[in-house]
């Protein structure tokens, strides 16, 4: 999922389950796509596991240019 | 330090301005916009009126209250009358209210009116121009304040839907001066980073003035020149600001912009899986269906080659059958046959007959029987003839001396007549 957002790949995903549920598909035509939707789930679920929590809040350089650093809050600090 | 200078206390201070403020405003109209309007359980409404560059603190007394003829509220411009009273354990000062009349809309409403209109009419608000949320967003921006309560309660409820995400926070203050340029900055900023997925905009709840920020136009600007679709999150569950009407999405508060942005994990990941599943199953459907085309063949081939075999079979019985009953044998097996059967029936019928006429004759015997003279013999009675052989009815039939024959039911008895009665002694009938 390099170039494909996990959006879009789902969205392919999903449009591939639909065109083999419709069932009027050549057998090649459908080995094919089946192929891509494995890879496209497999990718999909490789994401799920990979997203890791980043909280950032922006700063601006002296330049105006923009950086992000880490921001720390602590949930339990209720009021 | 001096000695010689004349020090007061702060209640003799605070007596003094007591004095002098309540001496020369006892009775005085002003005219302002309400805020923080406020009614308490007493009745009575505590409220500030105040223009661009001052406030003042208002009481207005349940008594009051009710005589005023419309809805006092926040952001009315109103001219009030009333006396100026000091609350010295506070230091404060504040204005009894006597009368309060409305004066046309307050500035800052009307403002936000103006700005409406024109943003409404370039078509702003349309609901075409509204974009979808992304469903999995990776990259989430929120344009709010880094101290306020709105920044965590947004990440408290991603944290909670979808820990493993990423979120910018483009740090911005949501009221006072230059709030409203730092939001719009903000909205730019996140922009600017490229790949940002959605932005939620916003801030807690608060006073129509605490919120005045999300009703300008340079936050509406910010907004609609987004490319990522904004979620406006101002926390007030009533009025709309124009950032709510000009955001992709509006939620009441900024907990519910991040309950809309970002879905359950678990509901991602069970997305995923049945997606798969169904991927699978339906995968297998192209296979099935020919595997069943070539059985539903193969089955209709077998029923078809039994089907000829079976009409053969049949033919050739019906062949045989017909040869048979061709052959001569046959039709002299059938004729011997019909033979036998018509002699059977000739033989019932003439034994049938010849029974009938038995039973006929024995019928006819029995009736001659009793018809018969003879018979009445039988139960003692006698039959007298003359020599002649006439049948002897009467007495004077016959003389003293002829022969007669007596017949009896068995034999007879030949005698002569010894004397005639014309009479006798029988009973008349």
């Amino acid at each position: 999922m390099t170039d494909l957002k996990f959006e879009d790949c789902l969205a392919r995903l999903e449009q591939i389950v639909g065109r083999l549920e419709s069932g009027n598909l050549p057998l090649e035509e459908s080995l094919k796509i089946f192929e891509e939707g494995v890879g496209l789930a497999r990718s999909c679920a490789r994401y799920l596991e990979a997203a890791e929590k980043r909280i950032e809040v922006l700063a601006k350089d002296e330049g105006g240019g923009l950086a992000a650093r880490p921001f720390s809050w602590e949930p339990d600090r209720e009021q | 330090m001096s000695a010689d200078r004349a020090v007061l206390t702060v209640s003799e201070l605070t007596a003094r301005i007591r004095e002098a403020l309540e001496d020369r405003f006892p009775a005085v109209w002003v005219e302002g916009e309400i805020s923080n309007y406020r009614v308490y359980g007493s009745g009575h409404a505590y409220f500030t009126l105040k223009d661009a560059d001052a406030q003042l603190r208002v009481v207005l007394f349940r008594n009051r209250a009710r005589r005023i003829k419309f809805e006092p509220g926040d952001g009315l411009h109103v001219m009030a009358f009333g006396s100026i009273e000091v609350y010295p354990q506070r230091g404060e000062y504040q204005m009894v209210i006597e009368l309060l009349e409305p004066k046309g809309l307050g500035a800052l409403q009307l403002a936000f009116e103006q700005l409406k209109a024109r943003l409404q009419a370039e078509g702003l608000f349309d609901q075409a121009r509204k974009r979808e949320l992304p469903r999995f967003p990776r990259k989430i921006g929120v344009v709010t304040s880094t101290s306020g309560a709105a920044i965590r309660d947004v990440l408290r409820v991603i944290g909670r839907r979808f820990g493993e995400l990423h979120i910018v926070i483009a740090p911005a203050r949501v009221q006072g001066d230059g709030a409203a340029e730092e939001i719009a900055e903000g909205l730019r900023d996140l922009n600017a980073l490229g790949d940002v997925d959605v932005i939620i905009v916003g801030r807690g709840g608060g006073s129509l003035e605490d919120l005045w920020a999300f009703n300008q136009e340079v936050v509406a600007r910010a907004i609609v020149a987004s490319k990522a679709p904004v979620v406006s999150a101002v926390g007030h569950e009533v009025d709309f600001t124009i950032a709510d009407f000009v955001a992709d999405l509006r939620a009441p508060t900024p907990s519910a912009a991040a309950e809309l942005v970002v879905r359950e994990k678990q509901a991602v990941v069970d997305t995923l899986g049945e997606l798969r599943e169904r991927l699978e199953r339906a995968a297998a459907r192209p296979l099935r269906d020919l595997e069943r085309r070539v059985d539903e063949l193969s089955l209709r081939l077998r029923r078809g080659m039994r089907g000829s075999l079976e009409r053969a079979r049949q033919q050739h019985r019906l062949a045989g059958r017909a040869l048979a009953a061709a052959s001569p044998r046959a039709r002299l097996s059938r004729g011997r046959d019909r033979l036998e059967r018509l002699d059977a029936r000739l033989r019932d019928e003439i034994r049938h007959t010849l029974a009938g006429s038995r039973h006929r004759l024995g019928a006819a015997v029995g009736r001659l029987d009793s018809l018969s003279p003879l018979a009445v013999l039988g139960r003692g009675y006698s039959l007298t003839r003359t020599a002649a052989g006439a049948i002897v009815r009467n007495a004077h039939q016959v003389r003293v001396g002829d022969d007669v024959r007596v017949l009896l039911h068995e034999g007879s008895i030949d005698a002569r007549v010894a004397a005639t009665r014309e009479r006798d002694d029988r009973p008349q009938v």
